[in-house]
């Protein structure tokens, strides 16, 4: 039983005729019942497997032969993860400790869930010389240690990319390492800050209540300097952040919350130790420590939400191969790193592995699938004298070409650092709150002014006193609080509902409406081809699904499911570029486009011929089958449109929002699918390259909000540049890593969702400063009129603290009224 | 009153140690991750030789 989740080695168990069906252990011969197809060890057994396949998950056991036969997805064949044996890379990136054992960090692909953590983590049982693999989870980083005597990195790359996690080796170590630091330095400082604030809150419970009953001297000695050390290591400690914010601000002349705070928590310090050292007047600490404490804690969820976001970056650049085969001079094949490339390099590139460069085909014919950079899910032909892009993928034969741009200058080179560099630019927003921060540090300064003028006649300590009891109250601790934590809140309940945002800054661009910009290909549409319609003789269904099972092409995988049966066929042969032939009883087969046919010198008959062009115009590509030399059949793919994706549209522009379609692809499919999603005619635009999407998506933003929704790697620069990037499921990760948003969903209804819901967040995030700032606004008049005592100021601080927090935590957002 | 001559330090250095303990916590590493760990005590431990299916 416990084989389910333990997916078996290759070499684990011989197959013998009596094995149980699901846990794979010899049956015993009592339990072998001879009228069964299946045998099953024990009833337990035999009640999970029945259980698996009435749900229909009997996809299980496909998976967990093609494991055990150690075939892997034809994803991963050009990878044999050479590059991570490299002795330059591990010095670079691998640690040795003290037993001799060697650590590094990869980036897996295909982290989903609890169990793709257990299988990772589990790898030590199955790769021998694996000591240990510990997984992140929410960065996708598994940190491996093995023993260099006995394996090599890559023998464990392979082994996991065998379960499907692609590793990359993970790149800038030193940023991570750095951010980490900061990370932990954070931590450090809301901990003490934490701590000293309980304390000082406990002595001020003595203090306060000694000024109602009384208190002996030597202890109220004792606890007002008690407050004032405590008080003082939290402000110069954790608090000292906000001086240096202060300090930067006035030195870039920009206002920031961090000013009041800095005057409040200097000026306050400074009266609380005078005041202490003279044995009377009034202490803050206890206010004080709080404010730090609070304000940290805010920044803290702040940090934590930009922290996810640029922690899954780094997928961005294992686009393109790390090694190439080059052939030299001597016409010899080597194999050198792609950094080692130049220019007019000669390369050749085997079936399945991407095109390294940009160049020019010079020698074979092959198809590519360059749905990288153009999104356009059908594979291309190239032949010789065809230009070829880095980062797509030769899908049926070996082909040589001629570099005309390597690495940056490439054309996906130059769209990552595009990305890259939008990226960096793209300043962590802080929202509302920075947009206060002007007026309210100006009015802070006027009132504490007012305070000294109005009291003045009172002497000068009382004056002063007053202001510094204005000061302390007018500390905006609940409105630096109120908005990290409604948007966190929200955030936190859209990832529950599989939309995972990246920054506040996006619920606010959304709950207003604007342009919303789709990509078709993998967006609005599944991005596969299915068979949509078989014109023609049906009985060649499974001769064409027997001839396509065994080829790795998009159009070959959605052929493969036209028939269910097994043919005998013979000599069945591929044709790079064009289609297959094969020998049934004799007569030969063929498969391909209509070009192809042309070539073989078979002919397309009258009602056929017509029903293919009808079915033509509807944007389905025809696949032809010939049998001798007449077409006989037709096989018509298409693109399915997703589920739901026409409501979603129709609710999108009931709220306003502007539509349009933005796709790679040609006229034809473009404009069938814009027919069936209700975009105007003229909002929706074919053949756009990805630079073109970026322009579009950029000179839209200039001129107002701009939403772009894509899927692919095309899509990555308008994600980037857009006010808002909306990446969908199964996407390629540099999308993700563009985008501001993530639906891990299928689930067209999911976009809706997330704009009436930032509505929502953003009304809650505007309620909580209202009464965060209305808060500060009473308590700064009962300051101005000198009515403010210490008691009150700590009473009242944390009171508003408290209800912008609950508050904030009970808004419905994500997941609420809808 | 005079007890808490010794229990006021008593309370501070308690509260030291638990903030140098906290310190030190994060320092080598224990808060970097804070879902990770949730999600792998969900695993049943299982010796290295108990490979062999059970029934």
């Amino acid at each position: 039983m416990t084989t389910l989740t333990t997916p078996s080695l290759p070499h684990a168990s011989p197959r013998t005729p009596c094995l149980c069906a699901h846990c794979r252990t010899i049956v015993p011969a009592g339990e072998v019942r001879e009228d069964e197809h299946e045998q099953f060890c024990c009833g337990g057994c035999r009640a999970v497997y029945h259980a698996i396949h009435s749900c229909g998950l009997e996809e299980y056991y496909a998976l967990r032969e093609r494991m055990e036969s150690g075939e892997t997805p034809a994803k991963l064949a050009d990878s044999s993860f050479a590059e991570l044996d490299d002795p330059a890379f591990q010095a670079s990136a691998c640690v040795r400790d003290a037993s001799g054992a060697m650590s590094c960090e990869l980036l897996v692909e295909g982290v989903h869930c609890a169990a793709c953590m257990w299988l990772i983590e589990n790898l030590t049982r199955v790769v021998p010389g694996l000591v240990s693999a510990r997984l992140d989870f929410t960065r996708s980083l598994v940190r491996v240690a093995w023993d260099p005597e006995r394996t090599r990195l890559s023998a464990i790359a392979t082994a996991m990319a065998r379960f499907g996690y692609v590793a990359h080796p993970a790149r800038a170590g030193e940023a991570r390492a750095a951010r980490r630091r900061q990370d932990r330095d954070a931590l450090i400082r809301i901990g003490v800050a934490g701590a000293c604030a309980g304390n000082v809150m406990l002595l001020a419970f003595a203090l306060y209540s000694g000024e109602f009953a009384t208190i002996e001297e030597p202890f109220l000695t004792i606890f007002r300097v008690l407050s004032m050390l405590l008080g003082v290591l939290a402000i110069a400690w954790p608090g000292s952040v906000f001086f240096r914010g202060a300090f930067a601000a006035i030195r870039t002349r920009t206002w920031h919350l961090d000013m009041p705070v800095a005057l409040a928590l200097g000026v306050g310090t400074i009266v609380g130790v005078v005041n202490t050292l003279r044995g009377e007047g009034h202490l803050y600490f206890d206010s004080l420590t709080m404010l730090v404490f609070l304000l940290l804690g805010g920044r803290w969820l702040q940090l934590r939400q930009q922290r996810q976001a640029t922690d899954s970056v780094e997928l961005l650049f294992s686009l393109t191969p790390r090694r190439a085969h080059r052939v030299n001079d001597a016409g010899m094949i080597e194999d050198v790193a792609v950094d080692a490339l130049e220019r007019g390099d000669i390369l050749e590139i085997a079936c399945n592995e991407s095109f390294p460069v940009d160049g020019i085909v010079l020698v074979g014919a092959s198809t590519a699938d360059a749905s990288v950079l153009t999104g356009e899910s059908r594979p291309v032909p190239i032949a010789q004298g065809d230009e070829v892009a880095a980062g797509s993928v030769n899908l049926s034969g070996v082909v040589r070409v001629r570099a005309s741009a390597v690495g940056r200058d490439t054309r996906v080179g130059r769209m990552m650092a595009l990305i890259e560099e939008m990226s960096r630019r793209r300043v962590p927003v802080i929202g509302s709150a920075d947009r206060i921060a002007g007026p309210f540090v100006l009015a802070v300064f006027l009132l504490a002014g007012l305070t000294l003028a109005l009291h003045a006649h009172e002497g000068l300590p009382a004056a002063f006193e007053h202001a510094v009891a204005l000061l302390v109250v007018c500390c905006p601790c609940a409105a630096a609080l109120a908005t990290p934590l409604a948007t966190s809140a929200a955030i936190g309940r859209a990832a529950r509902r599989g939309i995972l945002i990246k920054g506040g800054d996006v619920l606010e661009s959304l709950s207003r409406p604007g342009e919303i910009v789709l990509d078709k290909t993998g967006t609005l549409t599944e991005g596969r081809f299915d068979l949509r319609e078989w014109i023609g003789d049906e009985s060649m269904r499974s001769v064409v699904a027997t001839m396509e099972r065994g080829a790795s092409h998009p159009i070959a995988a959605a052929l493969a499911h036209a028939g269910d049966a097994h043919v005998d066929l013979e000599r069945i042969e591929h044709v790079p570029g064009s289609g297959m032939l094969a020998n049934l009883a004799g007569e030969r087969i063929a498969v391909g486009s209509e070009v192809f046919m042309r070539e073989l010198g078979v002919t397309l008959e009258a009602p056929l011929a017509e029903r293919v062009c009808a079915a033509s115009a509807s944007a389905l590509t025809p696949v032809l089958i010939a049998r001798g030399s007449r077409v006989v059949a037709a096989a018509m793919l298409g693109d399915a449109l997703r589920p739901g994706v026409r409501d979603t549209l129709d609710a999108l522009r009931a709220r306003g929002w502007a539509t349009t379609l933005l796709s790679g692809d040609d006229p034809g499919p473009v404009s069938a699918c814009a027919e069936a999603c209700g975009f105007a005619p003229d909002a929706a635009h074919a053949r756009v390259t990805p630079e073109g999407k970026r322009e579009y998506i950029a000179q839209r933003a200039e001129s107002g909000r701009v939403v772009m929704v894509g899927d692919g790697v095309n899509d990555a620069a308008a994600l980037a540049s857009a006010s808002v990037g909306i990446a969908v499921r199964g996407g390629a990760e540099a999308s993700l890593a563009a985008a501001d948003v993530y639906m891990r969903h299928d689930d067209a209804s999911l976009l809706v969702e997330l704009v009436d819901s930032s509505k929502r967040a953003v009304r809650a995030i505007r309620r909580c400063l209202a009464i965060a700032i209305g808060y500060n606004a009473i308590a700064a008049a009962l300051a101005v009129a000198g009515l403010i005592t210490p008691l009150a100021a700590a009473v009242i601080m944390p009171i508003s603290s408290l209800t912008v927090i609950a508050l904030a935590l009970r808004a419905r957002t994500f997941g609420g009224e809808s | 009153m005079s007890v808490l001559l010794i229990v006021l330090p008593l309370a501070l250095i308690l509260a030291g140690i638990g903030v140098a303990a906290f310190v030190w916590t994060v320092r080598t590493g224990q808060m970097d991750d804070l879902d990770s760990p949730a999600l792998r005590m969900l695993f049943d431990d299982q010796k290295p030789s108990d490979t062999k299916p059970r029934e």
